[in-house]
């Protein structure tokens, strides 16, 4: 009965997710009193998960899995799950993720709680929390299958090593017909993306107009963080809507979340609760957002994030 | 083409949160409920292919009666009828398979939901649909168009876009992109006179346990204080987020 983690990779390269979602692995194995096992598809470092406690890993490699397809990867995750008998999967909760954990649900007749954000509480009931009402709130989930999928969410439980001596076998998983087929793929390279981020700088209608967001994207370059926004500013066009954080818009969930203009309406608090810590630049110190923060400015922005920019340089220079 | 719109009856965003019954309720005093966001957005792509292409679109809810406001909603909008599920929707794999049942006896090539619901956040019901009946699936989806039977859907990837290439039957996890938010519709005078007229058919569920249940529900701890830094003293904040918070 051992937990079956899925550690996700881009290009043979794991991502954060998957340390975090091993960490976790290991810890709910010994809850259980049983052992790590880790499936991976393409990757080329497999013994890296050895130090976070996987025991034994399930080595996938097939071209018919260099693009990303949830039904495959589902597929390949069910076989791998009945072949090590687990009754526990772990996942983490990128964009993919979420695309290929109800359909291995499904396949195993399993009880899914995505969004979990600590350990078991209970094994017996099985008792996990997780966030709920876009972050207004959590829920103590029971999961009453025999079979069991968890969804970390991300940043939540952390990296921790664990180092095991691991070993790695390939497992030849048959391939499922999909009929879905990618065509093309688009993605801004270069920019730290928001869901990898672990900074993020956004700012909203202060800015007053696109044409001022050189400024953010200064401070993002300096912090290596990702630049977001809030949902005005997508709505009127000014940032892609690739980059509107809110309760409908991107979860973050980075340790540092720079705010800038933003007033902080209850469905943008609602995106941005799950980050660590919140620093807000605003000229109007009622807004709403100096509630939800930790740090707060109470300025101009167009004075306030160049001088920012300019002692932040020197910061990074010195240290 | 015969479109299923699945619709969760949800708290309105700007909602507080409260938990009643030693925290093992949500409390609903005094929250105005709304078709769920995502929902409404592929909503609103289902009644433009029933202008632009031709189709019929009818809503569905797993829910009591108190969600049948919402539906006559979406009947406003301009769906064609209804079916409730007369059960609470307590849980994804159970409201899943409730809907396959809907889906199996309707004869649907489309069936578009909501990406997540705003409320639980599950993020499983379309997909779990789309294995339970055998239909393709994309999640996250930002752009559709269908021609005969073959689909060009766009979908969110970290970090932009990926155009799949797939066919009916299928299931859509939607979300804004899919239409615009100022395509979105609200219900007029006539739309809802006419909604009073359309069939809203009340179903019993199937035998489906639930998989999870919920056991108590928690509000985050409350925030400290703000610490409120000199717009003067940018260095303060560098100092603060370096050696306190430790971020930088």
């Amino acid at each position: 009965m051992s937990v079956l983690v899925f550690a996700d990779s881009t290009e043979g390269k794991f991502k954060k997710s998957a340390f975090e979602v091993v960490s976790y692995a290991k810890k709910v194995a010994e809850q259980l009193g049983s052992n790590v096992v880790a499936i991976t598809i393409n990757a080329n470092n497999n013994e890296e998960l050895y130090t976070y406690g996987a025991e034994k890993i399930l080595s996938v490699t097939n071209d018919a899995l260099s693009t990303f397809n949830a039904k495959k990867y589902a597929s390949v995750i069910e076989q791998a799950a009945s072949s090590v008998g687990a009754s526990v999967v772990v996942l983490d909760s990128s964009i993919d993720t979420l695309h290929t954990a109800p359909l291995l649900a499904v396949a195993l007749d399993a009880g899914y709680a995505s969004n979990v954000v600590e350990l078991p509480s209970s094994t017996a009931p099985f008792t996990v929390k997780r966030k709920a009402f876009s972050n207004k709130g959590f829920s103590n989930t029971v999961i009453a299958t025999d079979n069991k999928i968890i969804g970390v969410a991300k940043n939540s439980y952390g990296v921790h090593e664990n180092a095991v001596s691991g070993s790695t076998e390939s497992f030849d998983a048959a391939i499922a017909d999909s009929g879905v087929t990618s065509e093309k793929l688009e993605r801004v390279t270069g920019k730290v993306t928001i869901a990898d981020a672990e900074v993020v700088v956004s700012a909203g209608r202060g800015l007053k107009g696109p044409e001022n967001w050189g400024m953010v994207e200064e401070l993002a370059d300096v912090l290596g963080a990702a630049t977001a926004c809030s949902k005005p500013v997508s709505d009127l066009g000014w940032r892609p809507h690739g980059e509107h954080v809110g309760q409908t818009g991107k979860p973050v969930a980075s340790n540092l979340y720079i705010a800038i203009g933003i007033s902080g309406a209850i469905q943008h608090l609602a995106g941005i609760n799950a980050s660590k810590v919140k620093v807000v630049i605003n000229t109007d110190p009622e807004a709403p957002f100096f509630k939800a923060a930790d740090y707060g400015i109470v300025g101009d922005a167009f004075e306030v994030v160049p001088k920012l920019i300019e002692k932040l340089k020197a910061f990074k220079q010195a240290s | 083409m015969k479109i299923l719109v699945c619709i969760s009856h949800v708290p309105d965003t700007t909602s507080k949160i409260n938990f009643t019954e030693g925290d093992t309720k949500f409390d609903t005093n005094g929250v105005q409920f709304v078709i769920n966001p995502y929902d409404e957005f592929s909503l609103t792509r289902a009644m433009w292919f029933k202008e632009k292409q031709g189709a019929s679109v009818t809503v569905v809810n797993v829910g009591n009666a108190t969600t049948e406001p919402t539906l006559r909603k979406a009947l406003a909008i301009g769906a064609d009828g209804a079916i409730r599920v007369n059960t609470d929707a307590t849980d994804g794999l159970s409201v899943a398979k409730q809907l396959a049942e809907v889906v199996k006896n309707g004869g649907y090539d489309l069936v578009l939901a909501g990406r997540e619901s705003i409320d639980y956040n599950g993020g499983m019901v379309p997909g779990m649909l789309a294995a339970l009946v055998d239909f393709n699936f994309v999640n996250g989806c930002v752009g559709m168009e269908v021609d005969g039977t073959s689909v060009t859907a766009v979908r969110e990837i970290d970090g932009g876009n990926e155009t799949l290439s797939t066919s009916l039957p299928l299931v859509i996890g939607g979300q804004k992109g899919i239409v615009e938010e100022k395509d979105l519709r609200i219900p007029n005078m006539r739309g809802i006179m006419m909604a009073r007229k359309k069939p809203l058919n009340v179903v019993e569920p199937v035998s489906a346990e639930d998989a999870t249940s919920i056991q108590s529900f928690e509000k985050p701890a409350p925030k400290g204080a703000v610490k409120l830094i000199d717009a003067d003293n940018v260095d303060e904040l560098i100092n603060l987020l370096h050696n306190e918070a430790k971020v930088i």
